[in-house]
C-alpha cells in the first residue's frame, strides 16, 4: 500500500536528486542559447566541486564555498570561451577536453589533498555540514504536507530554483536576453543588428559555467555527506546536457525537468526489484534521445534547438 | 573586445598558408608550452616537474613489460581515434565512439561467452565481425536519423553512449551474470579459447591496429569512397552537385566509423580484459576524439599521437606508485596540451590585426586551405 508519507518521501528525494542537474542544465542553457554547445559541463561541475569543497574546507562557510564554486566554474568556462570564441576552435573537441581535464584536475587535486590529511579522508567541518542541512523554518516547515513539500530542502535547492527563475527572466523578458537568443539563432544577423556578439557570448558562457560550478559543489559537499570522493560528479553533467533538450532550452522548464530526472534517478529505490536497475539508469538518456528524435521528426516548428548551435562565428566569413 | 566608435580593437584575418615546417614548429612549441604549464602546476604542489616527467617517460620504457603495457594503452585509443576520423572528415560530429566501442564489445562478448566451444580461429573471426557489426549498428542509428529527419548527431550520439553503457550493466546484473561470482555482479571471464592470441607478449590487437592505420590511410587518400567523404565534408551542396549520393556516403561512413570503434571494443573485451565490464570503454571513445583532432585527422599522425598519449597514461600509473600522485595526471596533461595546441592552431591559420594597423599585404592573403576544418 502506498501511503502519503511514502509519496512525500519520494518527492523530497527526487527534488534533492534533481538539484545538481538543475544547475548544470541552466548553465548549459545559457551557453547553448548563444550557439555554443559546451560538452564540458561535467568538467566545469567537477572544477566547481573542487573549488567549492576547498573553500568550504578552509572557511567553514557555505556562502563562501558557493561563491568559490561559482568562480571555479567561471574560470573553466572561460578556457572554453577563449578557445571557441577567440581562437575559433572546434566546440565539441574543446568541450570534451574540458570534461576530461576538469574531471582529471579535480581528482588529481583531490587525491593530493586526501594524502595531506592525517586521517586519509578529506572532510568538511561539522559546522559547515550543519549549514548545509535541509532548512527548517519553525512554523512553515511544520505545516503538515506542504511544509515537507516546500520548506524542507537544503540551501542549494532554493538557490538553484532562484537562479533558474532569474535566467528564465533574463533570457525571455529582458532585451539583453532576447539579443542573446538572436546570437544563437543567427550570429551574422545579430551582428548586423549591432548586437555585440563576442561580448554577449563571453558573458553567457562564463556565467553558465559558474552556475554549473555550483551544481558541482552540491555533488562534492552534499551527496557524500561532506567527505571528498573522486569522480563525485559521476556523470551528472552529462545528464544535464541531456536535460537541456528535455527542457526545450527553457530555464523554467528545467526546474520541473530536473525534478523529473531526479525522480528517475531515485525511482530505483522505490520500485519493486523485478525491473532491472540498469533500466532506470538508462531512462533519462532514452527519454532524451526520444525527445530529440521526436522534435526533429516534427520539424523546425517543434524544435527549440538554437539554429546555430555548435558552429563558431567568424565575422569575415559573412 | 570592441572599442568605442564601432572599430574593433582587435580583428582576426586569415593569412597565407604557413609552410609545413613552420606549422610543425608552432605545434611543437604548443606542446612545450603545455608541458611547462603542467610543470608549473606540478611544482606548485611541491614536486620537481623534471623528475616527474622523467619518471613518466622512463617508466614506459624501463622494461619489456612496461613497454608492452604502454602499447596496451595505445591500441584502443588509436583504433577509436581512427573510427571518429572517418566521421569527422565528413563533418559528422560523432561523439559516440564510446558507445560504439561498448556495443562492439557486447556483440563480440556474446560469441566469446556462448560459442566458446567453436574452433579457435573461426571463433576469433566471428568475434571480430560481431564487434564490427555491433559498433557499426550503433553508428548507423544516428546517421539514419540525421539523414532522414535532421536529428542533431552530436547530442544523439552522446545519448547512445549511455544507453550502451547501461546495456552492459543490464547484462552484467541479469542474463550474463556469472553465478559463481562472489560479491559484486560481474560477467564471467572468457575461456582461453575465446581470447585473442598473444604476439610478442601483447594480444594481437596491436597488429589489427597497424592494419587499420594503413587501411584508413589508404581508404581516405586513395579510394573513391574516401574522396567522397572529403567532398561531403567540404560541402554537402558541392557533393550533391557533383552527383554524389550524400545520404549514402554518410550512412556508409558512419557504419564504418562505428564499426572500427566496435573493433576496439572487441579487442578490449577479448584481448585486454578477457571479460566484459562496464569499464570496457573507460573514456577511450572520448580520448579518441581528442587524438583524432590533434592528429589533424591524419591516420599516420593518429598512431603517433595515440602513442604519445599512452606514454602519458602509462607514465601516470608509474608516478602514482613512485610519487603517490593520482593517475588523473594524464588527463590533466592531455587537456592542457590540447588547449595549447588548439590555441596555436589559430595562429597557423589566422592573424590578429590591431585597430589602426595598416594592411600592406592584403593581396597576399589566400583563402583558407581546404583541410583546415575550423568549424
Amino acid at each position: 500500500m502506498i501511503s502519503l508519507d511514502f509519496i512525500l518521501k519520494f518527492i523530497v528525494a527526487a527534488v534533492a536528486a534533481g538539484t545538481p542537474l538543475l544547475f548544470g542544465t541552466v548553465g548549459e542553457i545559457l551557453s547553448e542559447k548563444v550557439g555554443h554547445l559546451n560538452l564540458g559541463v561535467e568538467g566545469m561541475m567537477s572544477i566547481g566541486a573542487l573549488t567549492g569543497f576547498m573553500a568550504g574546507y578552509g572557511s567553514h562557510n557555505l556562502a563562501v564555498s558557493m561563491i568559490a564554486a561559482f568562480a571555479g566554474g567561471m574560470v573553466s568556462a572561460l578556457i572554453y570561451a577563449v578557445l571557441t570564441i577567440g581562437f575559433m576552435a572546434n566546440q565539441n573537441v574543446i568541450g570534451l577536453t574540458l570534461t576530461i581535464f576538469g574531471v582529471g584536475f579535480a581528482n588529481f587535486v583531490g587525491v593530493y589533498m586526501v594524502g595531506k590529511t592525517s586521517s586519509n579522508t578529506w572532510q568538511l567541518s561539522a559546522d559547515l555540514i550543519s549549514q548545509m542541512k535541509s532548512i527548517h523554518i519553525p512554523l512553515l516547515s511544520d505545516i503538515p504536507v506542504i511544509g515537507k513539500l516546500i520548506f524542507s530542502y537544503d540551501p542549494f535547492t532554493y538557490t538553484g530554483i532562484i537562479i533558474a527563475l532569474i535566467c528564465g527572466w533574463y533570457l525571455f523578458k529582458t532585451k539583453a536576453g532576447l539579443n542573446t537568443q538572436a546570437i544563437g539563432e543567427n550570429p551574422a544577423a545579430a551582428d548586423a543588428a549591432s548586437i555585440q556578439v563576442t561580448k554577449w557570448k563571453f558573458i553567457n558562457i562564463v556565467l553558465g559555467g559558474g552556475i554549473c560550478g555550483i551544481g558541482g559543489a552540491y555533488c562534492s559537499m552534499i551527496i557524500n555527506g561532506g567527505v571528498w570522493i573522486s569522480d563525485c560528479v559521476g556523470g551528472l553533467g552529462w545528464i544535464s546536457v541531456a536535460l537541456v533538450i528535455f527542457a526545450a532550452w527553457r530555464p523554467q522548464t528545467a526546474i520541473l525537468g530536473s525534478f523529473i530526472f531526479g525522480a528517475l534517478r531515485v525511482l530505483k529505490y522505490y520500485m519493486p526489484s523485478v525491473i532491472p536497475i540498469a533500466f532506470f539508469n538508462m531512462l533519462p538518456f532514452i527519454i532524451t534521445a526520444a525527445v530529440l528524435l521526436i522534435a526533429s521528426i516534427r520539424g523546425t516548428k517543434g524544435s527549440h534547438i538554437p539554429e546555430n548551435l555548435g558552429f563558431n562565428y567568424f565575422r569575415e566569413d559573412r | 573586445m570592441e572599442a568605442k566608435k564601432r572599430e574593433p580593437l582587435l580583428r582576426v584575418v586569415k593569412h597565407a598558408e604557413l609552410s609545413r615546417t613552420q606549422s610543425f614548429l608552432l605545434r611543437l612549441l604548443a606542446v612545450v608550452v603545455a608541458l611547462v604549464v603542467g610543470g608549473i602546476f606540478i611544482a606548485s604542489i611541491g614536486y620537481n616537474p623534471l623528475e616527474v616527467y622523467k619518471t613518466m617517460v622512463v617508466g614506459c620504457f624501463r622494461s619489456v613489460m612496461a613497454f608492452q603495457a604502454t602499447i596496451k594503452f595505445c591500441i584502443p585509443m588509436c583504433i577509436a581515434a581512427l573510427g571518429v576520423t572517418l566521421a569527422f572528415k565528413m563533418k559528422f560530429w560523432n561523439i559516440g565512439g564510446e558507445g560504439q566501442l561498448i556495443m562492439g564489445a557486447v556483440f563480440a562478448s556474446y560469441f566469446a561467452l556462448f560459442c566458446d566451444g567453436m574452433p579457435h580461429v573461426p571463433l576469433i573471426i566471428i568475434m571480430f565481425l560481431a564487434g564490427f557489426v555491433g559498433g557499426g549498428i550503433w553508428g548507423l542509428i544516428p546517421a539514419l536519423c540525421r539523414e532522414k529527419w535532421g536529428t542533431n548527431e552530436t547530442l544523439f550520439t552522446l545519448m547512445l553512449n549511455y544507453i550502451a553503457l547501461y546495456i552492459v550493466t543490464y547484462l552484467r546484473d541479469g542474463p550474463w551474470r556469472d553465478p559463481q561470482a562472489a560479491g559484486f555482479n560481474k560477467i564471467a571471464r572468457f575461456s582461453a579459447n575465446s581470447q585473442l592470441d598473444k604476439v610478442a607478449g601483447i594480444h594481437f590487437g596491436w597488429i589489427i591496429m597497424i592494419v587499420l592505420v594503413v587501411f584508413v590511410f589508404i581508404y581516405l587518400s586513395k579510394t573513391k569512397q574516401g574522396y567522397e567523404i572529403s567532398v561531403v565534408g567540404e560541402s554537402r551542396d558541392t557533393a550533391r552537385y557533383a552527383g554524389i549520393n550524400v545520404r549514402r556516403v554518410v550512412i556508409r561512413t558512419m557504419f564504418l566509423s562505428g564499426g572500427i570503434a566496435g573493433i576496439a571494443g572487441m579487442i578490449q573485451a577479448c584481448g585486454a580484459d578477457a571479460t566484459l565490464s562496464t569499464g570496457v570503454a573507460n573514456g577511450v571513445g572520448f580520448t579518441g576524439i581528442i587524438i583524432a583532432w590533434l592528429a589533424q585527422l591524419n591516420p599516420i599522425a593518429t598512431l603517433v599521437v595515440a602513442f604519445a598519449f599512452s606514454i602519458l597514461e602509462k607514465g601516470s600509473s608509474v608516478i602514482q606508485s613512485s610519487f603517490g600522485l593520482s593517475t588523473a595526471c594524464a588527463d590533466v596533461l592531455q587537456g592542457i596540451i590540447l588547449f595549447f595546441i588548439m590555441a596555436i592552431e589559430f595562429f597557423v591559420r589566422y592573424k590578429i590585426v590591431f585597430a589602426g594597423h595598416k594592411e600592406k599585404k592584403l593581396s597576399q592573403a589566400k583563402p583558407e586551405k581546404k583541410e583546415a576544418a575550423g568549424k
